[in-house]
């Protein structure tokens, strides 16, 4: 029998990530994530982790990077301002390829913007914040439940494929409290990093030859190698071969890529002979659930996509209505992240309209119901 | 007798991307030399490096080597020595990787005292970009980006490590060898964050704008300006111009972060 608490939101992402196995935590203050700091600083030591205050996002960012080479994993949390000093350590995790998790709370932005108030304007933020090509995988709780699975699932993918892992919540979800049911032990499945099996001194630690995610040593066990943010060879030394980024390059794009399925969780809410789908994530997906379901009590079929992956997006869940629905309208807190990517996936097979709101306040299932009217 | 380095080096990697008369070559000699005697493993040696030439270093060196961002090797380290105390961290880099962009990284480190050692490699110039003025660039010298001279105050880094609370601060040139083995010794074996600032010459970038054109010129100038605190305290101040004190200027006993913490929050190591 699991366990019933009545738990905040970005509690739940802390008690996620030790269940997962995180076991070092490195962040900063910053509205509205830091309870995520608070509870980690109470809760790390009694696993045998540790936690620190760094002096700024930055080396936050750094250290859970350093504290996961040596197979520890690791998770920082934080909002816009400073998810921005985040990304240049994020591009070199993608870079070297080091497993970790980042929380972003959303807040009003841009820059300092509005604090304590929620939005969803960091979503592209996630995708290609970090200078350069790269893949990114990017989750969307929007429950206190789905904060604690989803920051399980994210430290998952993350240890899988051997990519930093961003949780995109929001300062509604982060800040809410709910009935709980915690997952007991085994309940959940927890993955960690495929570690060598080759002989210390033949290690290359991007060797691809068995598939697109090379097995990963931690420093300290005797695979002594290089880990650099520059273009690297398989052994883990810079090469300036514009055929090495090349290759290296889309390997790491198509690990993500060519694996969709086990990636990408959509939940599908009453779409099957809907008229107009919804399609929201966080806070927002919340309304939109209440919306259909009021809606369909007037005879309005309207249905809810609500992705729990939005990067990768979820292009084949969008692709699959053509020909069956109206439309679909996307409801998000911005000024139409979303939208334009629905809008690439839809291919012009059906209308998708946008309900944009960037006042810091919750979108409503009554507002979205009046507007959906306006996709049929 | 000569000695042998190659248990140490990643032969395959030489030659390195050092321009000739750069003092680099002679500080990893020394750096080598030092870990060997103070038998370091190299399984258990983590070195940590920024960006920048001096950073390039841990890329020749064959242990747990990591070339992080510009700057922030040391939040880097930071997170490696909390996760697994056991091993052994240098950090290294050079004056505007540890004083510009790793600035504040570098007095939070002295701060914590954690147990990690910072070889500052200071040659006074931003040498891979080509030549830009840093935080040591001494006032008045010209870079490409102070073409009428510098025109601010440098920091004096061991005196900056001593104020924000380096435990262990000392500074060497790469002239003098012998000093700067036995400082990397000592500061390896500190327990606590120790800070070594090694100055060193950069023929290409620094020295062919400030008539130190030649390899010798750099070094014959540390020769000739470094003087012990001794030498140092027994001088004029007419003489004193334009010296720097090398040797042990900083050394003292306070809690390591790490064991620090560990009491303090009551680890549980059964978990």
């Amino acid at each position: 029998m699991s366990k019933r608490e009545f738990m905040q939101g970005n509690d739940a992402i802390a008690y996620g990530a030790l269940y997962a196995g995180c076991r070092f935590f490195a962040g900063y203050p910053i509205t509205p994530s830091t309870e995520i700091a608070e509870k980690m600083a109470a809760e790390l030591p009694k696993h045998g982790g540790r936690f620190i205050q760094m002096e700024d996002e930055i080396a936050a960012m750094a250290a859970i990077v350093g504290a996961s080479i040596t197979g520890v994993k690791s998770f920082t949390a934080t909002s816009g301002p400073g998810m921005s000093l985040k990304l240049e350590n994020l591009g070199y995790a993608c870079m070297t390829e080091t497993p970790c998790v980042i929380v972003n709370v959303q807040r009003g932005g841009p820059s300092t913007g509005l604090p304590t108030g929620p939005s969803q304007s960091d979503i592209m933020q996630a995708r290609w914040g970090a200078h350069g090509d790269h893949p990114c995988i990017a989750v969307t709780p929007s429950t206190v439940r789905e904060q604690f699975d989803e920051t399980v699932r994210a430290f998952n993918l993350s240890e899988k494929y051997r990519i930093p892992v961003i949780i995109i919540s929001d300062e509604i979800i982060g800040h809410m409290r709910e009935a709980v049911n915690i997952p007991e032990k085994g309940e959940l499945p927890v993955f960690d990093r495929v570690k060598p099996t080759a002989a210390a001194e033949n290690y290359k630690p991007y060797n691809s030859s068995s598939g697109d995610i090379p097995p990963m040593a931690n420093f300290g066990e005797g695979y002594r190698f290089h880990i650099t943010g520059l273009t690297h060879e398989e052994t883990g030394f810079p090469t300036n071969s514009g055929a090495v980024a090349d290759r290296e390059g889309k390997r790491m794009q198509r690990k993500i890529d060519a694996n969709y399925d086990d990636i990408v969780k959509v939940e599908e809410y009453r779409c099957d002979d809907a008229d107009v789908i919804l399609f929201a994530i966080g806070s927002v997906a919340r309304s939109a659930k209440d919306a259909v379901d009021t809606a369909r009590e007037s005879g309005f079929r309207l249905g809810l996509m609500k992705p729990l992956t939005i990067w990768p997006f979820p292009d084949k869940h969008v692709a699959k209505y053509s020909g069956k629905i109206k439309g679909i309208l996307v409801a998000e807190m911005n000024m139409g992240q979303l939208t334009g990517e629905v809008i690439r996936a839809s291919a012009g097979k059906f209308n998708v309209k946008g309900l944009l709101r960037t006042d810091s306040e919750p979108i409503t299932p009554s507002q979205i119901i009046s507007e959906a009217e306006n996709v049929l | 007798m000569s000695y042998n380095y190659k248990k140490y080096l990643r032969s395959g990697k030489l030659p390195h991307i050092w321009c000739p008369g750069c003092g680099y070559g002679i500080i990893m000699k020394a750096l080598i030399r030092a870990i060997d005697a103070i038998g370091w493993s190299q399984n258990d040696t983590v070195i940590a490096s920024g960006i920048g030439c001096a950073s390039r270093m841990p890329g020749y060196l064959d242990f747990n080597t990591i070339h992080t961002t510009h700057g922030r090797s040391l939040a880097f380290a930071t997170g490696i020595k909390l996760a697994k105390p056991h091993l052994k961290v240098i950090t290294l880099g050079g004056d505007g990787d540890m004083s510009a962009i790793g600035g504040n990284h570098l007095i939070h480190a002295c701060r914590r005292n954690i147990d990690i050692s910072l070889l500052i490699l200071n040659n006074n110039i931003y040498g891979m970009t080509g030549g830009q003025f840093s935080p040591t660039t001494p006032l008045g010298k010209r870079a490409t980006t102070a073409p009428y001279g510098m025109t601010e105050s440098a920091f004096d880094l061991s005196k900056l490590a001593i104020g924000a609370g380096a435990t262990f601060v000392a500074r060497t040139t790469s002239f003098h060898v012998a000093q700067m083995e036995d400082m990397m010794k000592q500061s390896f074996s500190h327990k606590g964050f120790s800070v070594l600032e090694i100055i060193s010459g950069c023929p290409t970038g620094y020295g062919r704008r400030n008539a130190q054109p030649e390899a010798w010129d750099a070094l014959e100038w540390q020769k000739i300006n470094a003087v012990s605190l001794n030498r140092y305290e027994a001088m004029t101040p007419e003489e004193r111009d334009g010296k720097f004190i090398t040797g042990l200027l900083h050394n003292e006993t306070r809690p390591e972060y790490v064991e620090s913490y560990d009491k303090a929050v009551n680890i549980n190591n059964e978990a």
